[in-house]
C-alpha cells in the first residue's frame, strides 16, 4: 500500500529572476489522493506542468511506476499511464462528446488508419459516458456543453486509457456546487478502482475530507506534509497562507 | 431520415463527376471552355490537397507551389525530349507523388515544429528557395530559359482530353483522401491538432505523425497536379511554375469554399478560378483582374466570414434548432456521423 506510484526529485524551474519551484521533493503513493495546496502563486501549476512535461525543468526529475524520466513529454507518460486535467477544461470544442472520449483513448498505429469511431470505440466511450451521466449528450459537439460538463467530460476523456496516476488541476474551480458533490464522488469511485490521485484544489472542505495526504507549498518548495488535520495546525502552513 | 441524407452525399458525387465526366462529349473540344474547366479542375484539386494540411490539420502553408514545381520540373527533365506515345508521363505520375512526399518530409518535420503565422513564413520561404533553385540550377531547370515537356502525339481534335481526364482523375484523388481522412482517425487526430496541439499531446494523439502524414500526401498530389499542368502546357518558367500566386489560390479558394470541408475547396476554385478567368477577359492584359479577384474574396469573407459551406450550414443549423426548440436534434444531423458507422453523410454535408 506505501508503494511510491510518482516522485518528484529536486525540481526547479526559474522564470528569469523568479525561482518558481525551488528544489522540491516530494512522493504520491500508489492508491492515496494526495493534494497539493498552497497560496496563490506557490508554484502548483507549474509544478502540475513540469510532472507532465510541458515545461522543461532546469533541474531535477521524475520517477513514474518505477521509472525514471528526466525530460518527460506529455505522450509518452499518458500512454504510460499519467494523465492530467488542465484549470480551465480543455477539451475539443468541435468534436462530438463521444470522439472526445474516442480520441483519448489511444489507438495503436494501426487503428490511426481505421475508422474514426468504430463499434469497439463505441462500446468503450458509451461505458464512460454511463458512468458519467453523459449519455444524452454523447452527440452534441462538445463546444455546446456548460463549463461544469465540460469539466467531467474531460476528466471522463483522460481516464479512457485507463491511467495510474491522474492529475487533476482545480477539478471544481468555477463550478456550480452540484457539479462539486458530482466530481468528488467520481474521483472517490475511481479512487476505489484503483486510481492514485494527485489534485490541486482551492476548495479547502473538500481537501480535508476527499484527500490524504496533504503536501503544502510555499515559494516553489514544499513547507509541510501529512494528513489534514496535522496540516491544518502547522504554524508554517498557517504563516503561509495568512502571514505572520 | 440518415439514410437519406447518407444518399445525397452519394449522389451529390455521382452528379457531380458525372457531369464532369460527360461535358466534353456533349460539348466536343471547345477550345476556350475546355482550358477554362482543365484550370478550375486543377484549381479544385490543388485546393482540396492543400485543405489536409490549412484546412484539417490546420497548418496554414504557403510553400505549396514549390511542390507544384517540383512536379512541373520532373515532368520536363525527364519528358524533355519524347514523351513515348503520350501517355507515360501521365503513367508516371504516382513516381512523382512518392518522391515530392520524400522531399517534403523532412520540409515539413521542420516547419511544423512552428504554428499559424510563423508557419506560414517559413512555408513561403520553401517556395522563394524554390523558386530561386529553379531560376540558377540552370543545368537541371534551363533557368529564364525554362524547360520544355516534348509535345504530345495527340489527335488535335481531341487534344486536351487526356489532361481533362487526368486533372479531374487527380481532385477524386484528392477528394477521395479528404473523405478518408474525414473518416479515419486521422482526421480525428488531425481536429484535435488544429483545436489544441498542446491538449492533444496531453491526451496521446500521435501528433508529429498525423501532421507529417498531413503533409507529405497533400505536397505528393499537388506534385503529380503540377506535373499534369507542365506537360499540358508545354513550357515549364520558375516564375510560372513556382508562382505565389498559385499558392494564394489554393488558400483562397480555400478560405472561400470553407476549411476543413470536403466540398469547400471544390466550390470556392469552381467561383473563384471562373471569376478570375472572366475579369482577366473583361481587363485585358492589365494586372486589373487582380484586384477584382481581391473584391470577391473581400465581400464573402465580410458576410460569411468562415467560408460558404460552414456559414450556411451553421445557418441551416440554428434555424432547424429554432423551428425544433432543441438544439440537441439540429446537431444531430449534422454531426452525429462519425459516432454512427452506418452513416455516410459526414464528409459529403458539411
Amino acid at each position: 500500500m506505501s508503494d511510491v506510484l510518482l516522485s518528484v526529485d529536486h525540481f526547479t524551474k526559474r522564470f528569469g529572476g523568479v525561482t518558481a519551484v525551488n528544489d522540491c521533493s516530494f512522493s504520491v503513493e500508489s492508491g492515496s489522493i494526495t493534494a497539493l495546496i498552497g497560496p496563490n502563486g506557490s508554484g502548483k501549476t507549474t509544478l502540475f506542468n513540469m510532472i507532465t512535461g510541458y515545461l522543461k525543468a532546469d533541474s531535477g526529475s521524475i520517477t513514474f511506476n518505477g521509472e525514471t524520466i528526466t525530460r518527460p513529454r506529455p505522450a509518452d507518460l499518458y500512454r504510460k499511464g499519467l494523465s492530467r486535467t488542465f484549470q480551465q477544461a480543455r477539451i475539443f470544442p468541435e468534436l462530438t462528446v463521444i470522439e472526445n472520449l474516442v480520441v483519448a483513448a489511444g489507438y495503436s498505429w494501426k487503428g490511426l488508419f481505421g475508422k474514426r469511431v468504430s463499434l469497439d470505440d463505441e462500446v468503450r466511450a458509451q461505458k464512460m459516458l454511463h458512468e458519467f451521466r453523459l449519455e444524452s449528450l454523447a452527440q452534441l459537439p462538445s463546444g455546446e456543453l456548460s463549463y461544469g460538463q465540460r469539466k467531467l467530460l474531460e476528466f471522463a476523456a483522460v481516464l479512457m486509457s485507463e491511467p495510474s496516476l491522474v492529475l487533476l488541476d482545480e477539478p471544481t474551480a468555477g463550478v456550480n456546487p452540484v457539479m462539486i458533490d458530482t466530481m468528488e464522488r467520481h474521483i472517490r469511485e475511481r479512487n476505489a478502482a484503483g486510481v492514485t490521485f494527485l489534485i490541486v484544489e482551492h476548495d479547502m472542505q473538500l481537501v480535508m475530507r476527499l484527500c490524504n495526504p496533504v503536501v503544502v507549498l510555499d515559494q516553489g518548495s514544499p513547507i509541510a506534509f501529512g494528513a489534514p488535520a496535522t496540516i491544518q495546525t502547522d504554524p508554517l502552513v498557517l504563516e503561509a497562507y495568512l502571514g505572520s | 431520415m440518415k439514410a437519406l441524407l447518407a444518399r445525397v452525399g452519394v449522389v451529390r458525387a455521382v452528379a457531380f463527376f458525372g457531369v464532369l465526366v460527360i461535358v466534353p462529349l456533349v460539348t466536343g473540344q471547345i477550345g476556350w471552355l475546355t482550358n477554362a474547366l482543365i484550370f478550375t479542375i486543377m484549381y479544385a484539386a490543388l485546393a482540396s490537397s492543400w485543405n489536409l494540411v490549412g484546412g484539417y490539420a490546420g497548418y496554414p502553408s504557403l510553400g505549396h507551389a514549390a511542390f507544384f514545381g517540383l512536379g512541373a520540373y520532373s515532368m520536363a527533365i525527364v519528358f524533355n525530349g519524347s514523351v513515348y506515345g503520350g501517355y507515360l508521363p501521365f503513367v508516371m505520375l504516382p513516381l512523382v507523388a512518392i518522391g515530392a512526399a520524400l522531399i517534403s518530409l523532412p520540409i515539413g518535420w521542420v516547419a511544423m515544429r512552428t504554428r499559424a503565422d510563423v508557419f506560414a513564413i517559413v512555408t513561403i520561404t520553401v517556395l522563394f528557395i524554390a523558386q530561386t533553385l529553379a531560376f540558377n540550377f540552370n543545368t537541371v531547370t534551363g533557368g529564364a530559359q525554362g524547360k520544355s515537356v516534348a509535345p504530345a502525339p495527340f489527335d488535335v481534335s481531341t487534344y486536351n482530353w487526356p489532361f481533362y481526364y487526368a486533372m479531374l482523375t487527380l481532385l477524386a484523388i484528392a477528394m477521395g483522401i479528404s473523405l478518408y481522412f474525414r473518416r479515419s482517425k486521422i482526421g480525428l487526430s488531425l481536429a484535435t491538432v488544429r483545436a489544441d496541439e498542446e491538449k492533444a499531446h496531453g491526451v496521446g494523439v500521435r501528433v508529429t505523425a498525423v501532421k507529417l502524414i498531413a503533409f507529405a500526401v497533400s505536397c505528393g498530389i499537388v506534385a503529380m497536379v503540377g506535373g499534369v499542368w507542365a506537360y499540358y502546357v508545354g513550357f515549364v518558367y520558375p516564375q510560372f511554375a513556382v508562382d505565389p500566386l498559385i499558392t494564394i489560390g489554393m488558400v483562397l479558394m480555400t478560405f472561400l469554399g470553407g476549411r476543413g470541408t470536403l466540398w469547400g475547396p471544390v466550390l470556392g476554385a469552381f467561383i473563384l478560378v471562373p471569376a478570375q478567368e472572366f475579369f482577366a477577359f473583361t481587363f485585358g492584359a492589365s494586372q486589373l483582374y487582380l484586384f477584382a479577384y481581391a473584391a470577391v474574396f473581400l465581400v464573402i469573407m465580410l458576410f460569411l466570414p468562415r467560408g460558404i459551406l460552414p456559414s450556411i450550414s451553421d445557418r441551416l443549423r440554428k434555424k432547424r434548432a429554432a423551428a425544433n426548440g432543441i438544439l440537441r436534434d439540429a446537431s444531430d444531423a449534422a454531426s452525429a456521423v462519425s459516432a454512427q458507422p452506418a452513416a455516410h453523410q459526414t464528409g459529403v454535408t458539411r
